[in-house]
């Protein structure tokens, strides 16, 4: 890696954070709603891709760590008037811990296993929402007051404010996920996706740098969650089904498995894939599922990873 | 009602759960016994079963047993095809890669379930039963049909069995699933064999929805539940191994029928669920895995 390849890298990085401020100043009001939902869930793309474009492990039930993050702002705010800085943090921290407590046990297995042990805590934990529906409301979800929905005294609810909030969490989790791809961390992950056998070889404590992956992850999957509650105000089930564990892995397939910027551009690129298409019809799954289909078939590097493959290789 | 009629109903109905969750779980466990595929779109497969029945029995309009008798041979068929065309058009040319398929089979779902409700609508539609008749026990009335279902269920599988175990189609799947190179070698058509039994995996999961639409009604969605019993039967049956699937099959059917009708049937459905996940954990090949396999 020259010193050219990492400026650039640093630069196109910095670029990108830059041109979404000042985008919010020209932007119509229907798309900086929009572009703020982006960016939350471009978060939550970017949280899911350190586990399965760095480590290359395949997870069916990030919805289940969103969820966290979702809920325990949502639920703290509701229910103990807990402050969003505060209730940020402690979904973070919530997250992280929910999600290391599901790797103790998933990360024994692997492949096939890992997806379904996944999968089914993920559904276990939907469940539970639904189990405990007199206070979570179950589907129809709840509404976040927008008197609770503060940060250092400005309204969240407010279009600019939230902007900003989601900018502001975009710009954290690029700058997390650039840090683990070039630290000697991201790499010993690098090296356990493309061989977990020699990693171990090497004395690396593979299942360790595995959890801690997980457990990054879902602190930032978390945080996304929590964001959203707090940025939109609508807490419900629906965002923990199974349904939110898949769109991040089509987001990041789209846009590109282990790239910095590939989990922003696939979110972008099918958010406004499916609005253009419910405006004409109703079937938008189809896109989802036609999507899914032909990324694996036909591009299963998404467009940042053939980009890089074919032009651009210092692209981190 | 006294407690042991009450404990003979929940019984009567976890068996006919059972009896067609093992169909559809036998489906599944053999399309990932022979291919290694895991297959996500299988409850929809399920769904397309119960949908077509419908439209089947909608159709031809005479007598019940008429329109019944035809959706059991038109929609297995119908499914069969779908199933066949997208194992040739999708999953052939992924290698059969593991993950690959089943990010692949997950989009599969979504398409189907849009088909579904494009084309059927939101709505639940219901099946006239094809016979009318209720069997009067002491202490309740209850529905021969649902006997019939038990019955059907389980010549279904003795013809799967008999199929595999004695047939030289048989032979080929399970040679397949053995050691598919070697399998080759001695000439036995792979690509064929695999194209066939992701398609037979879908018909019996079509059947098992043939056979519950008339009590259950047919619904875009209903392909959730049986997809994710069949995972839970599937696994703690023993990834592939067919024994261990019905066995499973009809102890967790039967559990689920029972705490479903004691408790609250979210609360039965966390607990399979967690204790999946730990069985997977624990034992990776499941319960019967070693032993049957």
């Amino acid at each position: 890696m020259t010193a050219g390849g990492l400026d650039r890298a640093a630069l196109l990085h910095l670029a990108v954070p830059a041109l979404l401020f000042a985008l919010q100043f020209v932007l119509p009001d229907y798309h900086h709603v929009n572009l703020a939902r982006v960016m939350v869930l471009a978060s939550f793309a970017a949280g899911y891709n350190i586990v399965f474009g760095y480590t290359g492990l395949l997870s069916l039930g990030h919805a289940m760590f969103f969820g966290a993050g979702l809920y325990t702002a949502g639920l703290l705010a509701q229910y103990a008037g807990v402050a969003a800085a505060p209730g940020f943090v402690l979904a973070i921290l919530a997250g992280a811990l929910f999600a290391a407590l599901v790797g103790i046990l998933a990360l024994r297995t692997s492949g096939v296993s890992f997806m379904i042990v996944t999968l089914m805590f993920a559904q276990a934990a939907y469940l539970a929402l639904h189990y405990f529906g007199d206070y979570t409301r179950s589907d129809e979800g709840f509404v976040v007051p927008a008197e609770l929905r503060r940060l250092f005294g400005l309204a969240l609810a407010d279009p600019a404010t939230r902007y900003f909030t989601a900018l502001a969490l975009f710009t954290g989790t690029l700058a997390v996920c650039h840090a683990v791809a070039r630290s000697s961390f991201g790499r010993v992950l690098a090296a356990i996706r493309e061989n977990e056998e020699r990693t171990r070889m090497l004395g690396y404590d593979v299942f360790a740098y595995k959890l801690v992956a997980l457990a990054l992850s879902g602190a930032v999957s978390a945080a996304a969650g929590a964001a959203y509650a707090m940025l939109f105000g609508y807490v419900g089930a629906g965002l923990a089904s199974i349904q939110y564990s898949i769109y991040p892995l089509l987001w990041v397939l789209m846009g590109g498995a282990a790239t910095v910027l590939g989990p922003f551009l696939g979110t972008l690129a099918m958010f406004y894939l499916v609005d253009t298409a419910s405006g004409f019809t109703s079937a938008y799954l189809f896109l989802v599922g036609l999507a899914l289909i032909a990324l694996v078939l036909f591009f299963p590097k998404g467009v940042l990873g053939t980009l890089r493959e074919r032009a651009l290789p210092w692209l981190p | 009602m006294d407690f042991g009629p009450y404990l003979l109903l929940a019984t009567m109905e976890g068996a006919v759960g059972a009896a067609v969750l093992a169909l559809t779980a036998l489906g599944l466990s053999l399309v990932f016994g022979v291919m290694r595929v895991v297959n996500v779109a299988h409850g929809e497969f399920f769904m397309l079963g119960a949908v077509i029945a419908w439209w089947v029995a909608h159709l031809v309009g005479a007598h019940p047993a008429l329109g019944f008798l035809a959706a059991l041979v038109v929609a297995p068929i119908m499914v069969g095809l779908v199933a066949a065309v997208a194992e040739r058009l999708v999953l052939r040319r992924l290698g059969y890669d593991p993950e690959a398929t089943i990010v692949a089979t997950i989009g599969l779902l979504y398409v189907i379930q849009q088909a579904a409700l494009s084309t059927f609508g939101p709505d639940a539609r219901p099946v006239e039963p094809p016979v009318d008749f209720r069997i009067l026990l002491p202490w309740f009335g209850y529905s021969g049909y649902k006997l019939l279902v038990i019955a059907a269920a389980a010549a279904l599988m003795l013809c799967v069995w008999w199929v595999l175990a004695r047939t030289r189609v048989g032979l080929m799947m399970r040679a397949t699933r053995f050691d598919r190179e070697t399998a080759r070698a001695f000439a036995i058509p792979v690509d064929r064999v695999y194209g066939g039994v992701f398609a037979l995996g879908a018909m019996l999961a079509a059947v098992g929805a043939v056979l519950i639409v008339p009590i259950q009604q047919a619904h875009y969605l209903m392909g959730h539940d049986p997809l994710l019993l069949s995972f839970i039967v599937v696994i703690i049956g023993g990834l592939g191994s067919l024994r261990g699937t019905v066995l499973a099959a009809l102890v967790i059917g039967m559990s689920d029928g029972v705490i479903s009708v004691f408790f609250s049937p979210t609360l039965a459905k966390i607990l399979a669920t967690l204790l999946v996940a730990i069985v997977l954990v624990i034992r990776p090949t499941g319960l019967f895995g070693a032993r049957a396999a």
